[in-house]
């Protein structure tokens, strides 16, 4: 995390913050999922299950909505942020 | 057994989520660091085409009435166009920014289509308001391409583009199949 954050550092001005944002998207929407969860936890067929298929379990809004978040986060994000620093290492200082 | 029409809308809402996220990324680092790795240039268009040959299917099990069946071949069919389109001008072989008309116009059929086919009266249920909902975001979402086909690489498309994929998944993750168009708060018929 230390040697990300010296890396960010040496980026130039505009790809940190950038870096920054593609980093938050991921974890802000499986926040949102969690938030969603708590406030509708009827949605969460998981906490009573019984007489539910596997589908009807899984197939839940606010659980969807983390899938995707954490999809995001370990697929898309860590390739977008090593290519902006690898762009902030080869742009002028 | 045929899965409830939301738990459909749930998962297309996580794909619209999904090309929303890929959207916003493309705004927020630029396409030349985006396009740098060619697999994800190729995810929206990719999936948008998928999702057309998907909602083939779902048009499949929508014959219990031929107005969603019509519905859902003519969304399939945008979805297709716009996909395809998407994956030529990423390849080179169209290069006109005048090929956003095409994304314009199936964004325009399927709002329309929402909204067509939609025969309750709009605030019978939440599923019925969602429709109109969603049909008129889409239909004002136009304005995205139509700018982008008129004056190219300009932020605000972009950004509406996005904000309307993240808009449609928030609407279609609030579909329910039979419920109150505001829940607890009672408003709206069943």
């Amino acid at each position: 995390m230390r040697q990300r954050r010296a890396r960010l550092r040496r980026g130039t001005p505009r790809s940190a913050p950038r870096a920054l944002a593609i980093q938050l998207l991921g974890p802000l929407t499986m926040l949102a999922g969690i938030v969603w969860a708590i406030a509708q936890p009827y949605r969460i067929v998981l906490l009573e299950h019984h007489g539910k298929s596997l589908y009807e379990l899984v197939v839940q809004p606010p659980l969807l909505v983390v899938a995707v978040g954490l999809l995001y986060a370990l697929v898309i994000a860590p390739g977008l942020v090593a290519d902006l620093e690898a762009e902030g290492d080869a742009s002028p200082r | 057994m045929l899965p409830p029409a939301e738990t459909a809308h749930w998962l297309a809402a996580s794909v619209a989520l999904m090309i929303g996220l890929l959207l916003l990324s493309e705004l927020i680092v630029g396409p030349e660091v985006f396009r740098r790795r060619p697999w994800r240039s190729y995810l929206w268009p990719s999936v948008a085409l998928v999702s057309g040959v998907l909602l083939w299917v779902i048009a499949i099990f929508s014959t219990f009435s031929t107005i969603h069946l019509l519905a859902h071949a003519v969304w399939a069919q945008a979805a297709m166009v716009a996909g395809a389109v998407e994956l030529a001008v990423l390849r080179g072989k169209l290069r006109s920014p005048r090929w956003s008309l095409v994304t314009a116009g199936a964004l325009l059929v399927s709002g329309a289509a929402f909204l067509i086919h939609e025969q309750n009266p709009w605030l019978y249920s939440r599923a019925a308001f969602l429709h109109h909902v969603i049909g008129w975001t889409l239909v004002v979402a136009v304005l995205f391409p139509l700018g982008e086909a008129i004056r190219p690489r300009r932020f605000v498309w972009a950004a509406g583009f996005a904000a309307t994929f993240v808009a449609l998944a928030v609407l279609l993750y609030a579909d329910r199949d039979g419920a109150e168009i505001f829940g607890r708060f009672g408003l709206g018929g069943r």
